[in-house]
């Protein structure tokens, strides 16, 4: 039997069974497109966590004060409530810890902002220049919070775009507008660019001001709420974490560091905690897709199995008029990796619109990933391949007039 | 040629067996032109079978052209049923929702001949059974039951086979159809060709030159008419 002859008796076998062929090649669809789809959500999900823990800055270790405990008092105010975190502190942390990169000590408050008859509630961010860089904030236009505006206490503020949009309406540009924070007057400076919701803080609702002029005018006091340190890069930071503890806990007279009044986190600590979270995510999509995986896989096998019982018959007529069982044998396993194929083809379109559609319409990123195509098709070809060609194979050893007989 | 020796055929059917044929011995020469009669449930069916290479004897041997047909290999008794034998099924046997052309065509594309000398020889084998030639790109499905027949018998002559065997050939047309069918037959026969057909049916067997009586799957007449 030539080659060319095997894809005329293929196409023709599956052309002449239209439905058959094409219910075959739909099993195949659905299983590889659905597991592509779901394993792209997942993924995508996971990226779009981690890039939104990236967003609040990379490498950082923020310092916040710890418990509020009055003399003798065995009530807790809560961690972050104490007021144990001075300028001073935030100082001594910019001059001793010598790995850090950069240092924003911060204080933040909620604040009713009133102009012209809108007011809004959100929290002010008094902080320092290098807060931009250290928690990854971008100007949209205007300018952020300088080291001379805090130098010279100015009355400036930079604002969140979500802030803009509540005090001005959208489209407006309030740079060199006022505003009023607490009865005090500032003047608009610059927008920030748009990070996008991260967790129960929103930082595109915010107002930023410069620190010394938050605690002379707002807050009354040198306190800050939270230093934020940068890092070079991943691998010194614990021992910046270490620096800090050490240095915190002999300027606040501590010496037990269970009763430390301040607490130093690792931004890893947080990336750990939220991937742990994506991969309970992940196995729950995963088992989803080997489910539908499985599911497809036993709707291929079925179509194969009664396609070949239902075509013994065939089988046994090619034999008696003088097929060998290696011809028999290649036309099935022709016929089986074509099906699979086109129906692969059209399963990894399907996954890929259905990924796209989800990007589309529910806002989820989504990520095709090669690996997931490649375990989605390999499964089902190999189930394809394996049940259209094994009873094929069973069939051409019988003798022809068996199979021709078979029912 | 064809040299059968004590064939026998038991069938197991649920535990029990059945014996179709017992111990049938007889030769058929080159160019004999045979008919196989009997009543239904004789094994005259299961005979043709075996004399076709589609089924094997349980005991006794069968020789076709001197090799013992039970020595051979899956692959060589394919070989023999493509080159030296043309079976006409009683069932018919053609593909469905395939073409006239594709079927007769069909046992070429195992003998590794090429699409253009495939449609040749199958037309040729079509014209020799009064096909009309509109009917060659019809689907098999879509034919009346005496063209379906004379396609059954035209894919039996595609490939020029020394013994054509016939099971029932008349049996599903009208008397004047099978008389034209079996005078292929005759001509095929004075080609030089063996023939082998089963009837029932005297008027059909009087065609042949030799008739073998078959009953409870034993011989009981075998003569020679002309």
């Amino acid at each position: 039997m030539k080659i060319s002859d095997l894809f005329e008796e293929t196409y023709a076998a599956i052309v002449v069974n239209k439905v058959r062929s094409s219910l075959t090649i739909l099993g195949i669809v659905i299983g590889i497109g659905s597991v592509i789809a779901m394993v792209s959500i997942g993924q995508g999900a996971q990226g779009s966590i981690e890039s939104s823990i990236q967003s609040i800055g990379s490498n950082l270790v923020l310092v916040t004060p710890g418990f509020q405990r009055g003399p003798g008092s065995q009530v807790s105010g809560g961690r972050g409530s104490a007021q144990t975190l001075t300028q001073e502190d935030a100082d001594a942390i910019i001059k001793e810890v010598t790995l850090a990169k950069a240092v924003a000590p911060e204080i933040s408050r909620r604040y009713q902002i009133t102009v012209r008859g809108k007011n809004t509630n959100t929290s002010v961010i008094g902080t320092v220049a290098s807060y931009a860089e250290v928690r990854n904030v971008k100007s949209a236009s205007g300018s952020f919070i300088t080291d001379q505006s805090v130098r010279s206490l100015s009355k400036v503020a930079v604002l969140g775009p979500t802030t803009v949009s509540d005090l001005f309406g959208a489209g407006v540009d309030p740079i060199g507008q006022t505003i009023r924070i607490n009865k005090v007057d500032f003047k608009v400076i610059g927008v920030t660019k748009s990070k996008g919701g991260s967790g129960f803080s929103n930082p595109d609702d915010a107002v930023y001001v410069p620190l010394s002029t938050a605690q002379r005018f707002l807050a009354g006091d040198n306190y800050v709420t939270t230093i934020s340190v940068e890092a070079e890069d991943a691998s010194t930071m614990s021992a910046i974490q270490q620096q800090i503890t050490a240095l915190l806990m002999a300027r606040h007279n501590i010496a037990n560091q269970q009763l430390a009044d301040f607490q130093v986190i690792n931004q890893s600590d947080i990336v750990a905690a939220a991937s742990s979270v994506t991969g309970i995510f992940t196995i729950l999509l995963a088992s989803i897709a080997g489910i539908s995986l499985l599911v497809g896989g036993i709707g291929i096998m079925n179509m194969m199995l009664t396609t070949v019982t239902e075509r013994t018959r065939e089988i046994g007529l090619r034999k008696a008029i003088g097929a060998h069982r290696g011809d028999i044998n290649r036309q099935f396993l022709s016929e089986a990796v074509t099906l699979t194929l086109i129906g692969g083809g059209l399963g990894i379109l399907l996954g890929w619109i259905l990924a796209s559609a989800v990007t589309q319409f529910a806002g989820i990123a989504t990520t095709i990933s090669l690996s997931s195509v490649a375990l989605a098709f390999g499964v089902s070809a190999a189930i394809g391949i394996v049940f259209g060609y094994y009873p094929a194979r069973r069939a051409s050893k019988l003798n022809p007039i068996d199979a021709l007989r078979y029912e | 040629m064809i040299e059968c020796r004590s064939i026998t055929k038991i069938y197991l059917n649920g535990g029990q067996e059945t014996t179709v044929l017992r111990s049938v011995s007889f030769n058929i020469a080159n160019g004999e032109f045979v008919a196989i009669m009997g009543p239904s449930g004789s094994g005259k069916s299961t005979l043709m079978h075996i004399l076709g290479c589609l089924d094997s004897p349980t005991s006794g041997q069968y020789l076709l052209n001197g090799h013992n047909v039970a020595e051979l290999s899956d692959d060589a008794l394919a070989d023999i049923r493509r080159e030296k034998i043309g079976f006409v099924f009683q069932a018919f046997n053609l593909l469905p929702r395939a073409t006239v052309l594709r079927n007769v065509a069909l046992p070429l594309v195992y003998a590794g001949i090429s699409r253009s000398g495939r449609e040749e020889v199958a037309k040729k084998s079509l014209a020799a059974v009064n096909l009309e030639e509109s009917h060659y790109n019809h689907l098999s499905n879509q034919l009346s039951g005496g063209q379906i027949q004379r396609v059954a018998i035209a894919r039996a002559l595609v490939n020029n086979p020394a013994i054509i065997l016939a099971d029932e050939p008349t049996g599903n047309l009208d008397t004047k159809t099978g008389e034209a069918v079996l005078a292929t037959f005759e001509s095929l026969n004075k080609q030089g060709r063996t023939i082998v057909l089963i009837t029932h049916e005297r008027d059909v067997a009087a065609h042949a030159k030799r008739i073998i009586h078959i009953r409870d799957g034993q011989i009981i007449n075998d003569e020679k008419t002309r």
